[in-house]
């Protein structure tokens, strides 16, 4: 009798213990099936394809083991693949971050009218990729682009923007720097304006000039921001498509042919499933090594409040 | 030590509308100057003024003998403590102290040592290594004021340096900032709202209301003699009590409601010119009426409040429509609603014109209240 009740008790403490925890699971539930459909089960699906030969559906059809993996850092397009990528990120993120900390800078300026500046810069970010790639399009284009017409104005020989394998890399980065600055820009200026202004006032009584400010008060109250924008814009960097996909396809001679690009191609033009899926293992891991080395060294010099 | 001196300044934003005017004041060497005011008053306004970081759009200001009003902030010879404190949150107590000297690029052992002096000064040296966000609010209020004084600024601007600390660490700072201020000899300009700040710490304090100046002088001097009815209810603490009177000119009486009267002697008969005055005493000149005091005088109240603080008592009672405070040294055992025989003596009152505000008399009865060295033996 005695040993039922306590037992009937534990019970009972069990499931009031568990209150929180199931209130919690409760307000979980949306996101948490969102991400199982979008997220969790495609990459689980494609680690197991990459270790498959696939049919035309895309189906697993034969164990291969780690031969995708072999065949395709082999594969000297890949390779080519891998090398195109790199550059991408070493031209897009440190430009892109320094064009978007520079525009914060002068738009975080008090004048007049400095917030028609500041929806300016920031207004890459209402537009699509699609859209913007377009217009890039037409500015890169041969004959009638903008920038060959600035070019001849000052008689400069023209440009093949997207057709010359040596431009058509350093033309993208130039779009998608582009691309990526109004999302900088905005985190950015918010950080920046998160800065009390009572320390610049303090600074300016010590006699501190503008760069001096910037180098000990700036640049140091805003390193969490500015961390966070690196890491965003290498990810972004290493997963670019669209802009690829409209101006360039790729080409011109794989010069463009990024590994997410690589991807697409090799899953929906080539129907390699399992290749694919092992190039896009191939990234994740990049990716996530790139991100932990990042958190690994450069929040040491992070400072957060 | 520096003279500051300010001629007709004044402060506008929209230049319609001046935020401070006419301003005239010179704060000596060496003084502990205090501005005072409730909030809004401008009393940070013309700090900043001062400290460079507002502009002056009116008037001159001059540092020492140098006219300033244009000059950038650090070529005033000034150092300030913010109210938040302003410390840099990345930087150690350290790299925060020698921050100004790091700027005027003074050499690195020098910083050093007057690092450590002032650290030991204010008690900060086991902290040097710790960042801002390890500290308590008593000890990064101890950063910036080492901030400060580091920089051996002549004239050292305060901006309500205590209103983020307890009632008790305040009072401890406060006997602390004069004592560093009285050591160094630096001219202190320290802005408050809090009126015990005031008295207790500033040689001079500047009333300020509107953006007016409403009266300078030594903290004492305005307690007894304030100019006009706000300088009287903001300075004291509780404030002092006002009522409107009413001067009767047939039996030279003052009526305050209709049971209070108070009889005018003949040498004050100046006072009958007037109809409408303001009448204000202070808490602890409210007497308890004992056998000898004229039925005229007495008068009976009731204590609709009653708080005793450890050896004062302070009872609060309706007066026409006023509510007025009585402060009576001593433990009185007094209950909400009991009814308490009270005096008001003319010599205790302070009396106003209605219209101008203006001080018609002071009380001249409080030398009781004021003791000389001599009583000692």
């Amino acid at each position: 009798m005695k040993k039922s009740s306590a037992s009937f008790y534990e019970k009972q403490s069990f499931w009031r213990k568990s209150l929180n925890a199931r209130t919690a699971l409760l307000y979980l539930f949306p996101s948490v099936l969102l991400f199982i459909v979008f997220v969790f089960y495609p990459m689980f699906r494609t680690i197991y394809l990459s270790f498959f030969l696939t049919d035309q559906h895309g189906s697993a059809a034969l164990f291969v083991g780690l031969e995708n993996y072999a065949y395709i850092l082999e594969s000297q397009a890949f390779r080519n693949s891998i090398k195109a990528t790199v550059l991408f990120v070493l031209y897009t993120v440190p430009a892109g971050v320094i064009l978007a900390l520079f525009l914060a800078l002068i738009a975080n300026e008090k004048l007049k009218g400095i917030g028609f500046f500041r929806t300016i810069y920031s207004s890459t970010m209402g537009i699509s990729v699609a859209a913007s790639s377009v217009v890039w399009l037409f500015l890169f284009h041969p004959s009638i682009g903008m920038f060959n017409r600035l070019l001849s104005l000052v008689n400069l020989p023209e440009v093949q923007w997207l057709l010359d394998p040596d431009w058509a890399l350093l033309s993208v980065s130039i779009s998608t720097i582009w691309l990526n600055t109004g999302f900088s820009f905005l985190i950015l200026l918010g950080g920046l304006q998160n800065i009390d202004g009572y320390l610049y006032e303090s600074a300016k009584i010590d006699g501190a000039g503008y760069w001096y400010q910037l180098r000990r008060i700036t640049i140091p109250m805003l390193s969490p921001t500015l961390f966070f924008i690196i890491t965003i814009s290498l990810i972004n960097a290493f997963q670019s498509f669209g802009q690829i996909d409209i101006l360039t396809k790729g080409g011109p001679s794989q010069a463009t042919n990024l590994i997410v690009y690589s991807i697409y191609r090799e899953a929906f033009v080539n129907y390699q499933f399992g290749t694919a899926s092992a190039q896009a293992v191939f990234l994740f891991l990049c990716i996530l090594i790139v991100t932990i080395f990042q958190f690994k060294f450069g929040e040491r010099k992070v400072h957060y409040q | 030590m520096k003279r500051v001196e300010l001629m007709n300044v004044s402060k506008t934003y929209d230049k319609k509308t001046e935020v401070i005017s006419n301003i005239n004041v010179v704060i000596e060497p060496g003084e502990f100057f205090v501005l005072v005011g409730p909030s809004g008053c401008g009393k940070s306004t013309m700090l900043r003024m001062i400290a460079g970081l507002e502009e002056i759009t009116g008037g001159s200001l001059r540092i020492g003998e140098k006219e300033a009003n244009h000059l950038p902030p650090s070529k005033r010879d000034i150092s300030m403590v913010f109210q938040n404190y302003a410390l840099y949150p990345h930087l150690t107590v350290e790299e925060n102290i020698v921050f100004g000297l790091h700027v005027k690029r003074i050499p690195k052992l020098e910083r050093k040592t007057r690092c450590n002096e002032v650290a030991s000064m204010l008690g900060l040296s086991e902290y040097l290594n710790r960042k801002p966000r390890e500290l308590s609010g008593g000890q990064r209020q101890r950063v910036a004021l080492a901030r400060a004084i580091v920089n051996e600024a002549p004239i050292c601007l305060m901006d309500e340096p205590l209103s983020n600390l307890d009632a008790k660490l305040r009072a401890h700072m406060r006997s602390e900032i004069r004592q560093i201020q009285r050591r160094l000899g630096i001219t202190m300009i320290y802005v408050t709202h809090d009126q015990v700040e005031a008295m207790t710490m500033g040689d001079r304090i500047m009333i300020l209301h509107d953006g007016k100046i409403q009266q300078i002088g030594k903290p004492i001097d305005i307690y007894n003699h304030p100019v006009n009815p706000f300088v009287a209810t903001f300075i004291g603490s509780p404030p002092m009590n006002i009522a409107d009177g009413e001067v009767n000119r047939q039996k030279s009486e003052i009526r305050i409601g209709d049971e209070w009267k108070i009889k005018i002697p003949d040498e004050d008969s100046r006072l009958l010119h007037k109809e409408q005055i303001l009448v204000g005493i202070r808490p602890e000149h409210i007497r308890v009426a004992s056998k000898e005091t004229s039925p005229d005088n007495r008068q009976v109240v009731e204590a609709i409040n009653v708080e005793i603080l450890g050896n004062e008592t302070i009872f609060s009672f309706k007066i026409g429509s006023y509510e007025w405070m009585a402060k009576w040294n001593g433990q009185w055992r007094l209950q909400v609603g009991d009814l308490i025989p009270i005096q008001l003596n003319y010599e205790s009152l302070c009396l106003f014109d209605h219209k101008t505000n203006e001080l018609l008399k002071t009380p001249t009865d409080i030398e009781n209240n004021i003791l000389d060295k001599e009583v000692f033996l």
